[in-house]
């Protein structure tokens, strides 16, 4: 008798289950529908018992809360998802593809010796798994086989809906022996950045420029457009990262998530990241020379050209 | 002080490019050095540049001999010199699980013995975002994922009658415009984020060295590893173009026809109103 239970290991910081928690419950729902088994649910550290009451959703039969620190440490969700993992003998363990969770999920994978997957967008399971997943910056959709069991994974947020319904789970502690000497990593403190002079996240218009733009020299063309809509100048990533920007301005998941009333993108392909950060925006609208930019996938409007061939244009019907 | 770099040449596709079966034709596809690894390879000539002792930068790859000429061009930037592996084996692989990789990458790694491992997030290609920790766990070294920012002090000592050991304070960048600030003493392997410095430009100078450092060639079998280990339990079973979820509508014709179309939206929605 192969294992059928599902793991699904939840996110905090700072006091909040995040998002992506209630996310997982629902795909790892779903998987152990298909292997017909039990859905395992894990807390590690934090307000653990205040965290296991919300991860009481429908669909959850057992809680497992590990009481080891505060914040999130590398080193203690190693330890804690493996042991539980050895406890368990589940079909499939399932983490968040968010930054703390690709700071465990390889290390989880390579200490109990299972394939990994990441980023999965769905999960389609018929006497063995398929996992979807994106290549080149979402250009190709892959459809990847795993051909060994158990397996770990970790989801894309946004992708599943959250469960949210109260359940009835059994919640457990679970006992982790941690050696001191095998936590190598510390972490000091959290720090806000990107505040600054302006908020981009209180702006009712906003006009954003990407790696469209080319050349530090031309933000000024955008800057004017900004200026004669009376909105507020942001950008993606690669601006920011570049230094033409400062990260204040930086729309996405790393940065700052916006909810104007128009969201101008100039030479933004949309990539995951950034489309996090922009995709509650009422209207968006799309400048890009490449008409199979993602951008355009949540645009309400869109116009396939050079920038610089329409931004001029509208800066004078605006003057 | 060694420092090792993992850096991968990646393909990204043009345009218009098309699908065979579960390929992508190589006229579709242009080569680069993976963006992450470029700053990666950059923080690590920074390194050597910075600190009173010798540093020698050592850049390992996964790939096949046309990858050359992108690892020159880290070459150029200021890496001593390289290590490229691949096998026969490999190149029949069309997918390799991260963990896979960094196996391959860890039997370099033991051998080179470095302080610090540097590795980009992720590749741009398959964007599994998961070897450096994933090789940080098989070199039993510490790990943080996700750095911009990077201080290295020789002063720590991790108890009183420790001796002194190299201690990484890293930044590390988390959503929402939040980052942690956390320490990892060497040897370790930091993933390298974009925006943590400002990647180099190859001088014509560096690119003329560049031919004249040592690149080393390794099979699977001269790292003592077993060539099946590339049939893992990944499979690629399909290939598409997502379907375009796209119901914009679009705007044509000329630049002046469309800004007249986008200025209706932008002033319907309110703005210009005073």
């Amino acid at each position: 008798m192969s294992a059928t239970d599902v793991l699904v290991v939840a996110e905090h910081r700072r006091g909040d289950l995040r998002p992506v928690s209630y996310e997982l419950l629902t795909a790892g729902r779903e998987l152990a529908d298909a292997t017909g088994g039990d859905l395992h649910a894990a807390i590690v550290g934090g307000d653990v018992e205040t965290f296991a009451e919300s991860l009481d959703c429908e669909g959850v039969d057992v809680v497992h809360t590990v009481a080891e620190g505060e914040e999130f440490n590398h080193d203690v969700s190693v330890a804690a998802v493996t042991a539980l993992f050895d406890a368990l003998d589940p079909a499939a363990v399932v983490m968040p593809n968010s930054v703390n969770g690709l700071d465990y999920a390889p290390a989880v994978a390579t200490r109990l010796s299972l394939p990994l997957v990441t980023d999965a967008v769905d999960l389609a399971y018929d006497d063995g798994l398929t996992v979807t997943r994106e290549m080149y910056g979402s250009k190709v959709e892959t459809a990847v086989e795993v051909t060994s069991e158990p397996v770990a994974l970790t989801i894309r947020g946004g992708e599943w809906p959250a469960t949210d319904d109260v359940g009835d789970a059994t919640i457990q502690p679970f006992e982790v022996e941690i050696d001191e000497s095998s936590i190598r990593s510390h972490v000091r403190g959290f720090e806000e950045v990107g505040v600054g002079d302006v908020d981009i996240s209180e702006a009712e218009f906003v006009v954003s420029v990407g790696r469209g733009i080319g050349e530090e020299e031309n933000l000024e063309l955008v800057e004017e457009l900004a200026e004669a809509l009376d909105a507020t100048l942001a950008a993606s990533r690669p601006i920011v990262d570049s230094g033409w920007l400062p990260k204040n301005r930086q729309v996405g998941q790393s940065g700052k998530v916006v909810t104007p009333t128009v969201y101008l993108a100039l030479g933004i392909s949309g990539a995951v990241q950034h489309v996090a950060g922009m995709k509650g925006a009422d209207t968006i609208i799309a400048v890009n020379t490449d008409p199979d930019a993602p951008i355009f996938d949540i645009a309400d409007y869109g116009i396939v050209d050079d920038l610089f061939e329409v931004v001029p244009e509208l800066i004078e019907r605006f003057e | 002080m060694k420092v090792l770099v993992t850096v991968k040449e990646v393909a990204d596709v043009a345009d218009d490019f098309e699908i065979e079966g579960l390929e992508i034709p190589e006229t579709f596809l242009e080569y680069d050095l993976n963006e992450w690894d470029d700053y990666a390879v950059e923080t690590a000539v920074q390194i050597a540049e910075d600190r009173d002792e010798d540093v020698e930068v050592v850049a390992v790859t996964v790939g096949p001999e046309r990858s050359e000429e992108t690892i020159r061009m880290a070459l150029a930037k200021g890496v001593d010199r390289a290590v490229r592996v691949w096998d026969d084996a490999l190149a029949e692989a069309d997918l390799l699980d991260p963990t896979t990789t960094a196996r391959i990458l860890a039997a370099v790694a033991e051998r080179e013995a470095p302080d610090l491992v540097l590795s980009g997030v992720q590749a741009a290609d398959d964007g599994f975002g998961a070897t450096g920790v994933a090789l940080a766990d098989r070199l039993d070294m510490g790990w943080a994922a996700v750095v911009n920012d990077l201080e290295l002090d020789d002063s720590e000592r991790p108890r009183d009658d420790d001796e002194a050991v190299t201690r990484a304070s890293v930044r590390r960048e988390l959503e929402g415009g939040v980052e942690e600030l956390t320490t990892v003493d060497l040897p370790a392997v930091l993933t390298i984020q974009t925006g943590i410095n400002e990647p180099r430009y190859a001088s014509l100078r560096g690119i003329r060295q560049a031919q004249r450092k040592e690149l080393a060639v390794h099979s699977l079998a001269d790292l003592d590893l077993d060539p099946s280990l590339v049939d893992d339990a990944l499979t690629l079973s399909g290939l598409s173009k997502p379907e375009s979820e796209s119901d914009a509508t679009l705007f044509e014709g000329s630049a002046e026809e469309t800004a007249a179309d986008l200025e209706t939206v932008l002033r319907d929605a309110g703005v210009g109103a005073e």
